[in-house]
């Protein structure tokens, strides 16, 4: 049998909902592992992507450690994938995109009623956040897209499984989703 | 025995006085549309129904249906252009499905899922358009609006009340509600509205209805786009000239 695929797969300013909805294709992940090794993934916590085939993102890029690990995929595999709305024009993150940054922090931090005493948090070690946040496609190139919010389990595998076997994927009917 | 043109290579009849896409969908042939509607006189904006007439370029909800036309629609060409379109739509507004009332029965998204669209690829333009929801029955969500203008036509000519219109050009151009203050109260704009029912996106919504539709069981959820817009389209007449699909026979 050829070499295995490498996988990496990631979830920046997402929910981790298509990541889930990645595990729904249940029994059929003995299937792929046949056919792909993962590499940095939630599913075995390596911190870093080292080269890859595939490269799985989840969400869109709201801060600026998201433009980091966005960019390091992109070095390191040969194909990404953008998955779920958030990743593909922003999501529900981006639904502040309209709004200033200054007066989000204000309205959630300061003015809300219920923190007493609260502040803006300015730790170091947290990632600064972004003006606005953006798809994949705007910070670097991607080269397919599986839309859904999130993607159904078939939907995923429908498209994987095409995507392995040298196909263009195609979802088609019921499994093509905006929502 | 009428007249017939070749849509992608198949005999179409028609009427005199028919469009190419009145008598392509009474025939049982699907052309992708948005801002037709089978009740209205057609409008020819969205251009999602560009066809390929005798090599040119045309949109078929205007073009007349004329013996021996031999029109192209469902080419790569065109579908490419219809991706593009529908693209730059979505880029434009705000249409985040997941939280639409209108998701599963949206014309704009289920013309996406049947072009096979996965991602608009454009910049998106994230504008900042409040809502009106001063109407006690009725929440306006400009959003999503695509410019369509089937409310203003169904307001002023069928419910002869005139409520919406559309302001400004270009890509400051956007819907407007026909009364002073600028408010959807300060109309006598009414659930059993014409232009209640016409929006194929989700901008004109009936309060407190929301979500009802299980997913698995709305509009398109069942059928493609493609089916369903034959279903809608009125059949050819038959014998007697009467058209049962058609509210107005005429």
């Amino acid at each position: 049998m050829s070499k295995k695929l490498r996988v990496a797969t990631t979830s920046l300013a997402g929910c981790f909902g298509c990541h889930m909805s990645f595990l729904d294709i249940d029994e059929r992940l003995l299937t792929l592992l046949d056919l792909v090794e993962f590499d940095r993934s939630p599913i075995n916590d390596i911190k870093h992507c080292g080269p890859c085939d595939i490269g799985i993102i989840e969400g869109g890029v709201c801060n600026a450690e998201n433009v980091h690990v966005l960019r390091e995929f992109r070095s390191h595999c040969k194909i990404l994938i953008a998955i779920g709305a958030c990743a593909i024009n922003g999501g529900l993150p981006a639904q502040r995109n309209h709004l200033d940054l200054g007066s989000c922090l204000t309205e959630v931090y300061l003015t809300e009623p219920g923190l007493e005493h609260g502040h803006i948090p300015n730790d170091p070690e947290l990632p600064l956040p972004l003006d606005k946040v953006h798809p994949l496609h705007e910070v670097v190139k991607i080269d397919y897209f599986i839309p859904g919010c999130p993607p159904s389990g078939d939907a995923i595998w429908k498209f994987l499984t095409d995507l392995i076997a040298g196909k263009t994927p195609e979802l088609g009917h019921g499994l093509i989703k905006y929502d | 025995m009428s007249d017939t043109f070749q849509l992608d290579g198949a005999a179409v009849p028609f009427e005199p006085g028919q469009t190419v896409m009145q008598a392509a969908l009474a025939a049982g042939h699907y052309i992708p549309h948005l801002c037709y509607h089978p009740e209205f006189k057609p409008h020819g904006s969205c251009k999602l129904c560009t066809v390929k007439v005798n090599g040119r370029t045309t949109a078929s909800c205007t073009m007349p249906a004329e013996a021996n036309l031999n029109v192209e629609s469902n080419i790569e060409e065109l579908n490419a252009l219809r991706r593009t379109l529908v693209q730059m739509l979505f880029a434009e507004g705000n249409h985040f499905c997941p939280s639409c009332e209108k998701s599963g029965n949206c014309m704009l998204q289920a013309l996406g899922y049947d072009l096979e669209v996965h991602a608009t690829g454009f910049r998106h333009l994230y504008p900042d358009r409040p809502l009106d929801a001063s109407h006690p029955d009725v929440l306006l969500d400009f959003n999503r609006c695509i410019l369509c203008e089937l409310c203003v036509r169904a307001s002023s000519e069928v419910d002869g009340k005139n409520v919406f219109a559309l302001s400004g050009r270009g890509i400051t151009k956007h819907l407007i509600v026909n009364a002073e203050s600028g408010k959807l109260s300060d109309t006598d704009f009414a659930l059993y509205d014409k232009a209640m029912q016409v929006c194929p996106v989700g901008v004109i919504l009936p309060k407190r209805v929301g979500f009802s539709q299980p997913i698995g069981e709305r509009r398109y959820d069942k059928r493609p786009i493609s089916a369903q817009a034959l279903d809608d389209a009125p059949r050819q007449v038959d014998t007697s000239g009467n058209c049962e699909a058609c509210e107005d026979p005429t």
